[in-house]
């Protein structure tokens, strides 16, 4: 798993690369940890390259979605495929997160 | 024809499986999501034996195997330890509960029942068995 990060002044963008599991997990959880992070606007995760996430990789965002929306920082997905965003929907977790086709969409959010 | 593989319990190993599987059901013409889905389940299996049951002991092992009979996609995995999970107390966890209190873990299990038709744990011995089905029409 890498993890390439693009900030602005009111936006972080993580683009995830490779395979989200128990074993790489810790690296997301470590970047979404950082408290400058509730300092931003915005999270955009940026999932092309994601090819693979299981509940490990889940539970991170899962863990970290109301800290987040308590700071008023919006967690947007986009560019997600189909196999990962199935897992999402698989467990319902499509209708609690912000899940967009482009980052065009995931600007405008 | 069964395929199988062991591993030790460690977590590098989970790439491992999961390409394992893959390579398998690879020529079994299911699409890209019905492929991920199945190697997911599997995943979240070998995940909870190797970091829970076993404390993530690479003296320990595992063992992984993948059956296709009749259009039922079969796996099992067996693990040379007595199962501290009770699969008879599950009970579906409450994902808004768990945004709640900021929860990690927990939602393994739940995946792979909403994935698989059968989900099945049986002791021999000292050993732990956790078979997975799913026909596909």
């Amino acid at each position: 798993m890498k993890i390439t990060q693009h900030a602005t002044e009111t936006t972080l963008t993580l683009a995830l690369n490779g395979e989200l599991d128990a074993s790489s997990s810790v690296l997301l959880d470590n970047e979404l940890s950082k408290p400058e992070i509730l300092r931003t606007q915005k999270v955009l995760i940026d999932c092309q390259q994601l090819n693979y996430i299981s509940s490990a990789g889940l539970g991170v965002f899962i863990s970290h979605l109301q800290t987040f929306q308590d700071a008023n920082v919006k967690l947007v997905f986009f560019n997600m495929q189909e196999k990962v965003r199935n897992v999402f929907e698989i467990l319902g977790l499509d209708s609690l997160m912000t899940i967009v086709p482009s980052e065009a969409d995931a600007a405008a959010v | 024809m069964e395929h199988a593989i062991r591993i030790s319990c460690t977590r590098r190993n989970l790439k491992v499986v999961r390409d394992f599987v893959g390579e398998y059901l690879a020529g079994q013409q299911l699409s890209e999501v019905l492929v991920n889905q199945l190697i997911l389940a599997v995943d979240e299996v070998v995940a909870n034996f190797i970091i829970h049951a076993n404390a993530e002991n690479e003296k320990q092992f595992l063992d992984v195997r993948v059956k296709v009979l009749n259009r039922e996609f079969g796996f099992e995995i067996e693990d040379g330890t007595p199962s501290t999970y009770s699969p008879g107390s599950y009970q579906e966890p409450d994902l808004r509960e768990f945004v709640r209190v900021g929860k990690k873990g927990g939602v393994g299990m739940m995946l792979v029942n909403r994935i698989m038709d059968r989900v099945e744990y049986s002791t021999v011995g000292e050993h732990t068995i956790c078979r997975l089905y799913k026909t596909l029409t």
